[in-house]
């Protein structure tokens, strides 16, 4: 099959994804604004405002409000979008977990922030993966405006079916993503991003007392659902062990929607988990998430002409956490350097290297893997620094300087 | 205000043959006026069958949705304590888009909520004022038990002055909390664009008449019911809606509604008689000494002052009522 017709425009990471919500034909937004994610809500309202959208938006009054009205929209049976970043997602925190207990597809846009306090509002990944770090959502990372367009188009698809039912988070840098304008590929009829979600949201069937019903508050229901009771701990842990089931069960559905899009756009993250460059042979090996990626490899080519065996792994797909193939990817190299841009005060180290470095537990050979933090608060990520970094993995490698655990980089002492 | 509105009143035959949509063998305490409030609420709609309830945290929450039970026969959704009106306003965007979209081809669903006081004056303030201004159409029941009864009996912008709760207890210095409630009725008549009153279960018709009027109206509607909590206030739990009614012909708990389209203020069934007939109205201290919340008020030794106290602001807020109402 070719991929279908697409156009190309001009659009920012946030744009993007007003472009994706409007193409998935969702029926509810309900938003708050914060920067940097506003110029999705902003997009999208306009959207509604001319006609281009048939959605109901509400504009809520605090981001806690914006993802109680998505919990009763998308409970309702509607195809449900809102967008945050930083406090804002911390604001929602609380319902974080409540969205997903519930089994509600819900699709949020981030645009990574800072966290206050002091306050700030550019780039770093603590405001997601501190808020959601436990919260039974599916997470991507996206590293440019296409990647933020084809992944909420992804994120419905597997959002809604029957096997998985979670909130996906679908999360990109504030400001290097969200508003840097870059060409991307959008579909030029909305209808194959619509067929290709299967039309308007089908709400998934369960059996009550006997009876099939709609897991939503239809009142034809012949058994009404009563949503979020009471669970007390004769009940509770198996719920809870329920959602694991279907974080596991979104290893297998993220792969096949992934291929299944690749087909339609032509477009592909490597695995859909993992995106992986020059790694096959590399020694040395960066693991980083976000639009840092982009720069690394750039690095990467640098230093492999100089005859480095050097490569960096996106991670792409955050939750569920691709530890299996992290570990094949990593297993033959020498040295793995990841690269946080979260905050890590009294932790082993950054949380991406907390996880990776237990991914690799399991290897009967096990490589060096260092952290390095960077780039809170949108402190910039040079290719200078990033190749001071590399260099030193290198040193690592050949036995120069001592393994250590964590370092800080670009930071005053 | 629509005139079928005005006109319609229920009847008794007809509404004690309506099911119930909140079955027996909930677990509200012997006493509890709540559920009184949820039955007669959803009898008073004119389609109860198609009606999505929502709940915020609370006692009426906790104890009819014990899993894997539920007490509810219509489809229902609690979320969180402080986000009942915003869960009301994704239910009622929903249907909307999707009734536009030909998905959902009935009549739009009734949305009726149900918080208590401290999800209700307290923390869910915002999220009402936000869905009120927004205009989503839905009900909002305040049941309201003047204390924060689900987690034991703590102090809420509902409480009463003078009443000990486990936060506002009565000792020596301190005899309970000090503060007036929270004029919650009129902040949400003051958004101008929501029908508002006030019911007691006890006067069941004003209540029933007041819920058919809030769903016949196009928009935001919130209805305060007070509810009596025998385990909270320390009264027999038989005397429940004794006390339910001492707090209307007090005129503690005055019966009125805000009506957004003329923007008048009426004062409506046993309130109206008593602005006619002053002498009718019933000292606090008859309400107050039937609550063990109240008992520092009387023992070891009476406070005369005190009781004065609540007896003169009970008046004054009686008569700013009675402005309001052009009955003064």
């Amino acid at each position: 099959m070719s991929p279908a017709e697409q156009i190309d425009i001009l659009l920012n990471g946030d744009e993007a994804a007003a472009w994706a919500a409007k193409h998935c034909n969702v029926d509810v937004v309900a938003a708050y604004p914060i920067t940097p994610q506003t110029i999705i809500v902003e997009r999208f309202s306009e959207f509604v405002a001319n006609g281009e959208v048939d959605c109901e938006f509400i504009a809520v009054e605090s981001e806690h409000s914006a993802l109680s009205a998505c919990v009763g929209a998308a409970a309702a049976g509607a195809r449900t979008f809102t967008a945050t970043a930083a406090n804002g997602l911390n604001l929602m925190h609380e319902i974080l977990y409540i969205a997903s207990s519930l089994r509600l597809p819900i699709v949020m846009a981030i645009a990574n922030r800072a966290v206050s306090g002091p306050i700030n509002i550019h780039c770093d990944h603590t405001d997601a993966i501190g808020s959601a770090f436990l919260a039974s959502w599916i997470m991507f990372f996206c590293e440019n405006a296409q990647e933020v367009y084809d992944t909420i188009i992804q994120a419905y698809k597997i959002a809604e079916d029957p096997r998985i039912l979670l909130p996906v988070m679908v999360c990109f840098d504030g400001f290097l993503i969200s508003h840097t304008a870059e060409r991307i590929k959008v579909f030029k009829d909305d209808k194959v991003v619509y067929d290709f979600l299967g039309g308007p949201r089908k709400v998934a069937k369960i059996n009550l007392m006997g009876k099939e019903v709609e897991l939503s508050l239809n009142p034809k229901n012949p058994v009404p659902v009563t949503f979020g009771p009471l669970d007390l701990f004769d009940y509770y842990f198996e719920h809870k062990r329920q959602q694991v089931e279907a974080m596991e069960n979104a290893y297998k559905v993220i792969a096949e929607v992934h291929e299944q899009y690749a087909e339609l756009s032509g477009r592909r993250y490597g695995d859909g988990f993992l995106v992986p460059y020059k790694t096959e042979d590399a020694e040395i090996i960066a693991v980083v998430m976000g639009s840092t990626a982009g720069t690394m490899r750039y690095i990467v080519d640098e230093m492999r002409e100089e005859g480095i065996k050097i490569g960096v792994l996106r991670v792409r797909t955050y939750r569920p956490f691709p530890y299996e193939k992290l570990a094949k990817y990593l297993s033959k190299a020498k040295v793995v350097g990841v690269f946080d841009r979260a905050q890590d005060a009294g932790l082993v180290g950054g949380p991406l290297f907390i996880e990776t470095r237990a991914s690799l537990y399991d290897l009967p050979e096990r490589p060096i893997v260092v952290n390095y933090v960077y780039g809170l608060g949108g402190r910039d990520m040079t290719p200078e620094l990033i190749r001071q970094a590399f260099d030193e993995l290198v040193d690592i490698a050949k036995g120069k300087i001592k393994p250590f655990r964590r370092k800080y980089i670009g930071v005053r002492e | 205000m629509a005139k079928s509105a005005k006109e319609w009143a229920p009847n008794l035959f007809e509404i004690a043959k309506m099911p119930d949509y909140i079955a027996s063998g909930h677990r509200m305490c012997a006493g509890c006026v709540a559920p009184i409030i949820v039955k007669l609420a959803l009898r008073a709609l004119p389609n109860p069958e198609n009606t999505v309830i929502v709940n915020a945290t609370g006692c009426l929450e906790v104890a009819t949705t014990i899993f894997p039970y539920t007490a509810w026969r219509r489809p229902w959704i609690h979320n969180a304590f402080e986000n009942a009106a915003a869960t009301a306003s994704g239910v009622e965007a929903a249907f909307k888009v999707l009734k536009r979209k030909g998905i959902w081809k009935d009549e739009l669903p009734t949305v009726l909520v149900f918080g208590g006081d401290g999800g209700t004056f307290d923390i869910g303030l915002q999220s009402l004022s936000g869905a009120v201004e927004r205009g989503h159409k839905f009900i909002y029941i305040l049941y309201d038990n003047e204390a924060y009864m689900n987690t034991g009996i703590q102090r809420s912008g509902g409480t009463p002055q003078y009443a000990a709760t486990t936060t506002s207890p009565a000792g020596k210095v301190i005899p309970g909390k000090l503060e007036w409630k929270k004029p919650i009725g009129y902040i949400i008549a003051s958004h101008l664009n929501a029908y508002v009153a006030t019911a007691n279960p006890y006067y069941w018709m004003d209540f029933m008449k007041k819920v058919r009027k809030a769903a016949e109206y196009n928009g935001p509607a919130f209805i305060h019911a007070i509810s009596p909590c025998d385990r909270g206030w320390r009264f027999d739990p038989s005397i429940s809606m004794e006390v339910a009614r001492l707090a209307t012909d007090t005129c503690l708990h005055p019966l009125w509604e805000f009506d957004p389209e003329t923007r008048e203020y009426r004062v409506t069934d046993r309130s109206l008689y008593l602005a006619k007939n002053p002498d009718k109205i019933v000292p606090i201290e008859e309400y107050l000494r039937r609550q063990g919340r109240f008992a520092h008020l009387f023992r070891p030794k009476k406070r005369e002052d005190l009781i004065k106290q609540i007896q003169d602001r009970v008046m004054k807020e009686w008569h700013y009522l009675l402005k309001l109402a052009g009955l003064e």
